[in-house]
């Protein structure tokens, strides 16, 4: 019985974000040879037996595991970086990637301050002696390219002032355009124009306007178009956006990228009252904690990591 | 060069804004001392002296001067004693006002300012206008305008000298093809004018002439609107200088002078390169730039042109 609950344990230290170092140290380390075998033996998931007579672990399952064990090392890095350089870290992974993560370029154009984004194309220029928007320009070729460069090469202005009448008629645009079932919305002029230069305070009066129009949210009506979906939430509601790619990525049996998504969200979301907001959001929306979420999904150090992180927004 | 010439012994700034508030004084007003201080300080020295006659008059220098002042003299003086960002965002924001044809002066803008002069003049637009530059841009221009201009207005170009020639030939390739087929507003042709930098755009023009022996920009001399703003873009990013002294001639020459021209480049340039641009001018007219200016202009407007372009008549 006691054998179960603890091979159970080193099981689940394996699986998840991160692994528990500390509990490799206080049961793995003390198991001999015959000990560690009834382990293997006792677990099909992870080791099956071999033709030639071994318990042979997994390929898949140890290719994870390396990213597993090099998880907490990503979250201090990234954490510890000037969010300057971070972002243009984050920006350049992201284009180098066979097929390039537009959600991540979205994410790290939409939900940063004009002066963080600016500060970005700076470091971009340092590291990588290129400027963001010809890189991204160069690098994609779809249709989603126009709107990219843009999102990446906006300043918004970030004061108070709203041309609420303005706001208005540009809803009536979105109105117009979702109504009409207009086909590709990402290459009308209108739309990148009012998402890619307007202020986020006047945005947000555009998706405030629409929902009086219509009775509707402006990302829900996008349905159809993940990236402007995407892009209206970065700029518009961004706790919900952050909440939605927390609770998809909280899972034990999720893709190296949606693992990674934990750690950039958590991390780059650290500081202001971003976290706070995002953890009101998460509870509203899910019905549980943040903190529940990952103490049920990761392990050891890189648990701990993320829950101090959280913590210091309470 | 700057043609701009500052007395060896400059007055204290005490006495500059005495001397100011006396050139106000009385009936009418002493232009010829208003010349000779503001027409003889630095950007840094005017922003002390604006400051200052705020601090001891509790009145705005600008405002006085708008007063005092009237026609051609007054805006040159204005927009002269501006600080550079202030300035350049100003006039983006007359720019914008206006009909197309003063879509060059933000091509000029964007293109002949450094990355980081321009990154300053969008910082200084939202100051002053509560709004983001690429957003007035955007809204006031349609079409193939639009498609240029945001891009231009919103390119934070790398600025150094690393140049990747292999990229400079197939882009000239790029480039000689859309050209030939007068796809002048090709995505791909203002994808590299909006983003590459400028020593890139300088190798990948060399390349061009030299592969294909032709100038770029004899090939774009049609009379349409658009195509004259890609040739002041080409112009204003590798041939600055040359750039000037077109517009200079052009207003200088005309039937009636184009003051606003005259006034934006000479007070654009005093401080950055306006001796080499007259260099230039007298090359390209055998007459001296000085010259054609006072043969042109007259009273306080002249003395003032001539006193930045560091000529005055004793």
């Amino acid at each position: 019985m006691a054998e179960a609950n603890a091979y159970a344990a080193l099981t689940k230290a394996f699986s998840g974000l991160g692994v528990d170092e500390n509990l490799f140290i206080s049961t793995l380390g003390k198991w001999n040879r015959h000990q560690r075998q009834s382990y293997r033996a006792s677990t099909p998931g992870f080791f099956k037996e071999d033709e030639r007579q071994f318990q042979r672990w997994n390929d898949q399952h140890i290719l994870q595991l390396r990213q597993e064990f090099l998880r907490l090392k990503d979250a201090v890095l990234l954490y510890t970086m000037h969010p300057w350089e971070r972002d243009a870290r984050v920006f350049k992974e992201a284009l180098l990637l066979k097929v390039p993560r537009h959600d991540v370029l979205i994410e790290a154009a939409c939900t940063r301050s004009s002066e963080d984004l600016l500060g970005a194309r700076k470091a971009y220029h340092s590291l990588f002696d290129h400027s963001i928007e010809e890189d991204i320009a160069f690098n994609i070729q779809t249709p989603e390219r126009k709107l990219l460069v843009a999102l990446v090469s906006s300043y918004r202005y970030e004061g108070p002032r709203v041309n609420d009448d303005l706001a208005k008629s540009e809803a009536k645009v979105f109105v117009n355009a979702l109504k009409d079932g207009k086909k590709n919305l990402i290459e009308d002029e209108e739309i990148v124009r009012i998402l890619s230069t307007r202020s986020k305070l006047h945005l947000k009066a555009i998706y405030s306007h629409y929902k009086e129009i219509t009775g509707k949210f402006l990302d829900e009506d996008l349905d159809g178009d993940l990236t402007l979906k995407q892009v209206v939430q970065c700029l518009c509601v961004p706790q919900a956006y952050f909440s939605q790619i927390l609770i998809a990525s909280l899972k034990l049996d999720v893709d190296e990228s949606a693992k990674d998504s934990v750690t950039r969200v958590i991390v780059t979301r650290a500081d202001d009252d971003d976290m706070k907001l995002i953890k009101e959001e998460f509870k509203s929306k899910y019905g549980t904690t943040l903190t529940a979420k990952i103490e049920e999904v990761a392990n050891g150090s890189y648990k701990d990591f993320l829950l101090t992180i959280i913590a210091k927004s309470d | 060069m700057s043609s701009l010439t500052v007395p060896a012994d400059v007055p204290s700034v005490n006495e500059d804004c005495e001397q100011l508030r006396s050139a106000f004084k009385g009936w009418g007003t002493n232009e010829k001392l208003i010349i000779s201080i503001l027409g003889h300080r630095s950007a840094a020295q005017r922003k002390l002296i604006r400051e200052t006659y705020a601090e001891t008059f509790e009145e705005d220098l600008l405002k006085e001067l708008d007063r005092e002042l009237t026609s051609d003299f007054e805006k040159l003086v204005v927009v002269w004693t501006l600080d550079p960002a202030e300035r350049d965002a100003h006039l983006a924001k007359e720019a914008t006002k206006r009909w197309t044809k003063s879509n060059f002066v933000l091509v000029e803008i964007a293109c002949t300012r450094s990355p980081k002069e321009l990154v300053l003049a969008r910082e200084a637009y939202h100051a002053r206008y509560k709004k983001s530059l690429e957003e007035d841009v955007a809204h006031h221009t349609t079409g193939d305008h639009r498609k240029l201009l945001v891009p231009l207005v919103s390119s934070y170009r790398y600025g150094g000298d690393e140049v990747d020639l292999r990229l400079a030939k197939a882009e000239a390739k790029v480039l000689h093809e859309k050209i030939s087929d007068k796809a002048y507003s090709d995505d791909e042709v203002i994808r590299i004018l909006a983003t590459r930098s400028k020593s890139q755009i300088n190798a990948t023009l060399n390349h061009y002439k030299d592969a294909y022996e032709e100038d770029i920009l004899k090939q774009l001399e049609d009379e349409d609107e658009f195509v004259a703003l890609l040739r002041a873009t080409i112009k204003g990013l590798v041939y600055p200088e040359h750039y000037f002294v077109e517009v200079l001639r052009d207003a200088i020459n005309r039937r009636g002078t184009e003051e606003d021209n005259l006034t934006r480049v000479i007070a654009t340039r005093a401080e950055v390169d306006l001796k080499n641009i007259a260099n230039e001018y007298q090359k390209r007219d055998s007459i001296p730039l000085g010259r054609a200016i006072a043969k042109d202009t007259r009273g306080d407007y002249e003395s003032m042109l001539l006193a930045l372009l560091g000529q005055e008549e004793e």
